[in-house]
């Protein structure tokens, strides 16, 4: 690539790269109205959260952030309240239309609370950008007209795969066929005319969150889909140490026994956990964020520099 | 190769057939395995397919390569070529060149795609220029529109060429199409 085509690619996301900045702006406007305090965590870190599917990138030993919600953790634990923050997370190997594997995180905490708070801020979030960005009522991604009036549909995951793909995972949690089928069969047939929040995942599939009360087959776990673009995902966060400990064991486990890959035990979070309030946090992809209100078909339109250009 | 390392463009075996990925979709759901969806091109028949695979697949990559050969001769159903960087002789059977085998004169350069030293397919000039060796005589002249008759060539293919064209000229042939373009030596 000559530097004249860099220019002219540059030059073409200039709109959606001051949409983004725009967008970035008006959430921590949002969050300083609603007294968050902003925090920055480390990217490098000495343990991340064991999880199967998502695999670490090192850098000399310690591993690059992929979320940073260990860390957020630790703040609640030790009292702070409301607390959110913008980070570069990384993820080996993901790269896709939706995917860089360098790419960026909201993610917003509070303690008291549990994961429909956290249904309530992103309903918050999303139309109040929709509102200073003056897109209306009425969005328009890639052809289809969505539809962004309060309150969202929740949807439960055992109603949306019965409906969507035919069986019940909640009941039988094959993660692999839930995996296939989430983007395969149920995604794409969400209605796309409005936002959906999918909640109470299989419980084998929420390591970090609680078992939701009188169902403990699944967790309070949910996820944001708008457009296609899954956009969020939310816990009542699991309070329980002994519980979380065992739970990353057994995960480490199966790391080590499917992968050959060694995930090291976070016992600086486990120590943590025991003085963690009762509180629910969530994780919203920034990059995707702007890539519904810059209709963007790629992740690549609402970033300057994929790891193709990096 | 782990099944993150294929990109479009990538060549990959799957069951013994070497395959081209021509379009590669990343889809994962942000804590599950990522799903993969390629659309492939068989190197061998020319194919095309749609497969899904998850993450932790392994594959083979297909060592597929390309060279410029000269086609020496045929001797019954084999087509001998000789690598023109080499000098080494390679056999390609009539079977696998089908139609092509119709536009190969003796002299013809070709590219040949290879898995490790086997040829899979070859690209032909896009024109060819062949002898016609038999004509029939053109049943009707004098007509407004151009009137188009039987010749078969060299290579023993037969084609539509115009009524002018007689045995012993040479006419260029497109080999995408099959079909007569013009003529560029008359039998004097």
């Amino acid at each position: 690539m000559t530097d004249d085509d860099e220019r002219q690619r540059l030059e073409r996301l200039s709109h959606n790269l001051r949409r983004r900045a725009f967008i970035y702006q008006t959430i921590r406007d949002f969050f300083n109205q609603q007294g968050f305090l902003e925090v920055e965590t480390p990217v490098r870190s000495s343990a991340i959260a064991p999880e199967k599917e998502i695999i670490p990138i090192q850098s000399e030993g310690w591993f690059l952030s992929t979320s940073p919600e260990l860390f957020m953790k630790r703040l609640l634990a030790a009292g702070y309240d409301r607390i959110f923050q913008f980070s570069h997370c990384f993820r080996k190997g993901e790269r896709g239309a939706y995917h860089n594997p360098e790419f960026s995180l909201l993610e917003w905490y509070r303690q008291g609370v549990n994961y429909e708070q956290m249904m309530l801020d992103t309903e918050q979030i999303v139309t109040a950008t929709a509102a200073a960005l003056g897109t209306g009522p009425n969005l328009l991604y890639r052809g289809n007209t969505i539809d962004l009036s309060l309150p969202w549909d929740r949807i439960t995951i055992a109603d949306a795969f019965q409906k969507l793909a035919g069986w019940d995972p909640t009941i039988d949690p094959d993660a692999r066929r839930f995996d296939e089928d989430t983007v395969l069969k149920v995604v794409p047939n969400l209605n796309p005319h409005r936002p959906a929040f999918l909640i109470d995942y299989p419980a084998p599939m929420a390591s970090l969150a609680r078992l939701k009360p009188g169902n403990p087959r699944v967790a309070e776990r949910v996820e944001l889909f708008i457009g296609g673009l899954e956009l969020a995902n939310a816990y009542s966060e699991l309070i329980n140490q002994k519980e979380q400990e065992i739970r990353f064991r057994e995960e480490i486990a199966q790391i080590k026994k499917e992968q050959n890959r060694v995930a090291p035990m976070p016992e600086k979070f486990i120590k943590a956990v025991a003085n963690l309030p009762e509180c629910a946090g969530i994780a919203l992809g920034m990059d995707r964020l702007v890539m519904l209100f810059s209709n963007a078909a790629r992740i690549d339109e609402v970033m300057p520099f994929t790891i193709d250009e990096a | 190769m782990d099944i993150s390392e294929v990109r479009k463009g990538s060549k990959i075996m799957i069951e013994g057939v070497p395959y081209n990925v021509e379009e590669a979709e990343f889809m994962k759901p942000g804590k599950g395995s990522a799903i993969y969806r390629y659309k492939l091109r068989n190197l061998v028949d020319g194919s095309s397919t749609n497969k899904t695979y998850h993450s932790g697949e392994k594959f083979t990559g297909a060592n597929v390569n390309t060279r410029e050969g000269q086609f020496l001769y045929r001797e019954g159903s084999n087509f001998i070529f000789m690598n023109t960087d080499t000098f080494e002789q390679y056999t390609i059977e009539e079977t696998l060149l089908g139609d092509k085998s119709h536009f190969l004169k003796e002299g013809t350069i070709v590219t040949t795609m290879m898995l490790e030293e086997k040829p899979l397919d070859i690209t032909l000039p896009i024109f060819v220029e062949l002898k016609v060796t038999k004509s029939d005589i053109a049943t009707k002249t004098d007509t407004v529109t151009a009137q188009l008759k039987s010749a078969t060539l060299e290579t023993g293919y037969q084609i539509d060429v115009p009524t002018f064209i007689k045995e012993g000229d040479t006419i260029k042939v497109d080999t995408r199409t099959g079909t007569y373009v013009e003529r560029v030596v008359t039998k004097k």
